[in-house]
């Protein structure tokens, strides 16, 4: 079989990537979905920021501006970062480990799509009656009194997608266990990998309990149950725990494989071997194990007591220890290296200081007493934007860079690159720095509007023109893409001259079945070490033979096309306004098709054996440049 | 090595659940999930012990005035028997006993399906005698869910139990499907270990007001 590349239609490509369990073309999928919900996220931004660009304003409405934050928040965590942060797991993960593909292509396939149908089925609620508009927290006490049904297209979306991050969590973490090549040891594995297999922990315990508070909140809503109804004998706060629960730990499974992005930046570019290796392997996992114990942080102000306060109040701001240690020792890895300022680095250099400052106001959230002062103030808005848009936002985007030749096989320009990145640098700052200062002098967050001359009016102004700059830097990254795929000049290996993992040294987009024979290991950064023996290739661990790949599959896309359907019926049979008093008589049918679409799809998989083929040794002989066009 | 190779009881591999690499895959993956699984329990658990007994008013009864020992201890014995039922039909597989292993299996699926009748009965009772309904309070609400979460982890099992011997029947045990039914086997464990928790935290507990 040769690979040249045969012509595809469109048709072709189409119904290629709808049954694909390649973990690099899911990645491709992960990377446009949430690129465009990231669009999206960011359209909802701006327009807040409009909105607060001069006092008194009446740019939208008050009811779509609560929609409009509740979904800025929900899209940006759930449809945006994860995603994202997946199709980069998912691209290079395998690749680092000297894996064929993950543990679980189909169910690979299966995450994908289940987050796929989630984010498009929370997404419709904006064309069907209106988006949900309780906070992206979605607190019980606001979101059961919340009229309409954009709460249900909340809980059922965030259900559908969950549902998928959890596979895909499972997945990554038995790749990680089983999948890698001979003589990769744990403390070899270079640090994204490590921080994808901690922030996977992190998913396997912290979606569960978002789980039940959605189910409980479904439960609540659509089928008459009581856990939140205080007349009733229900109890509000048991959401704020089980969302919290999810939440603390949710903000460092995002945070945690950007660290792990900016590690392998940083190394690269400074020529050097990461600093403090251990310390840094040490400090995710402690990471990881803290960020459970400190969700009730969030809760300071319910009134849980002294006690439970002064306890998550310690925890909490034992977090910065260990995220000291790994601030320490990229800049240790810098200390002495011959640095080379490409975009990646000008984005890791930028991230340092950035993230420290969220670190830094997040302790000072920390202190229980203070936080009285803080709570629900712009304070914290500019606190979680630092960290996330100053950790997450840059790592992600430095990723894009860093990765994108591996992915597509192509540069993005240097040139727009650095445009981006100092329009996005400057307007990041300028939008967020100063809203710490609104949150001491007092603004809430999540409201509408702020009257004039309370000192507020400058202040929000310099923060939407901030804003601006960030938009524009997106746009030119956009046009940085489109231009390097037009161009499309090819690149080799290790496009960047100083790769030191393994995905560096197989072609760039690799071949379907990524390592023609599984390289032999022999240190942490293996590659680096035989480019320094000399070698431009990696040793081969066994001989050339017959690989077993995995079928494709368009199992996945039915079962989850049966829940996005499901998820309208058990949505529409109860009606909540007068008006429409007709309770929808196809409600109840639509939920059960919906369902069997999903068991029927599952009962196939399990009936139907799928043994996956074989690529043969001749034709892996034949093919003796190995990559695709 | 070759998932539909043919085996004999003397060619069979030890652990035939580990012997591939999808198998192992499996194996881990499922244990990781059982994992997620206990956290998801342990959700309903708290929401459950926050909610027991908060009823809108003085005529609902409450745990200590409904739950009857005689009954859930039968369930108990029912649902425990069939984790021992199930651990044999896993050692008759390693034991490439095809025969045997599906004798076991449905023993099993038979104690299932009792402890199920029993759990349906229990909440009927519930729902005429006491007016203890899903809607009726917050504990009703957080009682159907916990239990009721448990009783469609029985159904879900059950289910994937008879697919596996329907599909299965005629083909003998090769590779390929020893994982899968080593896999059913332990998600029926982790049921079984759920139910001894529910009894003591739902039941006995609830017993003693």
């Amino acid at each position: 079989m040769s690979t040249v590349a045969q012509k595809k239609g469109f048709l072709a490509v189409l119904w290629d990537y709808l049954t694909t369990v390649d973990h690099k073309k899911i990645a491709i999928l992960y990377l446009t979905s949430g690129g465009f919900f990231f669009l999206v996220g960011g359209i909802e931004a701006m327009i807040i920021r409009i909105q607060l660009a001069v006092p008194d304003n009446n740019f939208v409405s008050a009811g779509l501006y609560n929609e409009l934050l509740t979904m800025h928040g929900t899209t940006m965590i759930f449809l945006a970062a994860m995603p994202l942060l997946f199709g980069f797991m998912n691209a290079i993960v395998p690749l680092q480990i000297g894996a064929r593909d993950v543990a679980f292509p189909f169910l690979n396939s299966l995450g994908f799509w289940l987050f796929f149908f989630g984010g498009v089925f929370l997404n419709l609620s904006w064309f069907l009656g209106g988006a949900p508009d309780a906070g992206w927290t979605s607190y019980a006490s606001l979101s059961i009194a919340s009229e309409g049904h954009g709460i249900d297209f909340y809980v059922l979306g965030l259900q559908i997608s969950g549902a998928g991050t959890l596979i895909s969590g499972i997945n990554f973490l038995v790749t990680i266990i089983n999948m890698r090549a001979p003589g990769m040891t744990y403390m070899r594995m270079p640090l994204f990998t490590w921080s994808t297999f901690v922030a996977s922990a992190l998913i396997l315990f912290a979606f569960p309990p978002l789980t039940v508070g959605l189910f409980l909140m479904m439960f609540d809503r659509m089928f008459g149950a009581n856990f939140f109804d205080a007349s009733m004998g229900g109890n509000t706060i048991i959401w704020e725990h089980l969302f919290w629960i999810f939440g603390h730990p949710e903000v460092y499974i995002l945070i945690l494989p950007a660290f792990g992005i900016f590690s392998e930046i940083f190394a690269t570019f400074s020529r050097k071997r990461l600093f403090g290796y251990a310390a840094m392997v040490f400090a995710t996992v402690l990471i990881g194990f803290l960020g459970f114990m400190v969700w009730a942080h969030h809760m300071f102000t319910v009134g849980l007591g002294p006690t439970a306060n002064a306890i998550f109040a310690v925890a909490t701001m034992a977090i910065a220890v260990p995220t000291g240690v790994k601030i320490f020792n990229w800049m240790l890895t810098m200390w002495g290296g011959s640095i080379s300022f490409t975009t990646p680095m000008l984005y890791a250099v930028a991230f340092i200081p950035s993230f420290t400052a969220g670190g830094v106001t997040g302790v000072m959230l920390a202190s229980a007493a203070a936080d009285y002062q803080y709570h629900d103030t712009y304070f914290v808005v500019a606190h979680f934007h630092y960290v996330i848009i100053g950790g997450v936002v840059l790592g992600l985007l430095a990723g894009t860079h860093f990765y994108w030749p591996k992915m597509f096989g192509t540069m993005l320009n240097e040139f727009l690159g650095k445009i981006t990145f100092w329009l996005f640098l400057i307007g990041f700052h300028a939008t967020f720095f100063i809203q710490h200062f609104l949150g001491l002098m007092g603004m809430p967050r999540r409201i509408w509007k702020f009257l004039p001359g309370q000192g507020l009016d400058m202040p929000n102004l310099i923060s939407t023109v901030g804003a601006f700059f960030m938009a524009v830097a997106v746009i030119v990254l956009l046009v940085n893409i489109v231009i390097t795929q037009v161009k499309n000049v090819r690149v080799g290996n290790d496009p960047w001259g100083d790769g030191r993992t393994l995905e560096w040294a197989i072609p760039s987009p690799p071949p379907f079945y990524n390592f023609k024979q599984l390289p032999l290991v022999r240190g942490l950064d293996p590659y680096w070490i035989e480019k320094m023996e000399g070698n431009t290739k990696m040793t081969p661990a066994e001989p050339l033979s017959d690989i077993h790949m995995p079928n494709n599959s368009f199992i996945p896309f039915v079962m989850s096309l049966g829940l996005f359907i499901a998820a309208f019926g058990a949505m529409y049979q109860v009606s909540w306004r007068a008006s429409e008093g007709e309770s929808f008589v196809w409600a109840l049918p639509v939920l059960i098709i919906g369902m069997l679409i999903t068991i029927g799809a599952m009962a196939v998989r399990s009936l139907k054996d799928d043994h996956g083929y074989h690529i043969h040794k001749e034709d892996l002989l034949d093919d003796e440049e190995g990559g695709r066009e | 090595m070759d998932t539909q190779e043919k085996f004999t009881s003397r060619t069979w591999p030890e652990s035939p659940e580990k012997t591939t690499l999808e198998g192992k895959n499996k194996f881990l993956g499922f244990w990781l999930f059982l994992g997620g699984e206990t956290v998801l329990f342990a959700s309903l658990f708290a929401t459950y012990l926050a909610l027991k007994d908060k009823v809108p008013g003085s005529d609902h009864y409450l745990a200590i005035d409904m739950y009857e020992l005689p009954l859930v201890f039968i369930m108990t014995m029912l649902l425990l028997t069939s984790s021992l039922t199930s651990v044999y039909a896993m050692y008759h597989m390693k034991n490439y006993n095809f025969q045997k292993m599906k004798i076991w299996l449905v023993v099993t699926i038979g104690l299932g399906l009792a402890f199920l009748g029993f759990e349906i009965y229990e909440f009927y009772h519930y729902v005429h005698e006491y007016e203890h309904t899903f809607t009726s309070s917050a504990f009703g609400s957080a009682f159907y869910t916990l239990v009721g979460f448990h009783g469609a982890h029985v159904v879900v099992g059950l289910g994937w139990f008879i697919l596996l011997l329907i599909r299965n029947t005629n083909r003998g045990l090769n590779l390929y499907n020893a994982p899968k039914f080593f896999v059913a086997s332990l998600y029926w464990h982790f049921i079984d270990v759920v139910w001894v928790f529910i009894f003591t935290v739902v039941y006995l507990m609830g017993m003693v007001g």
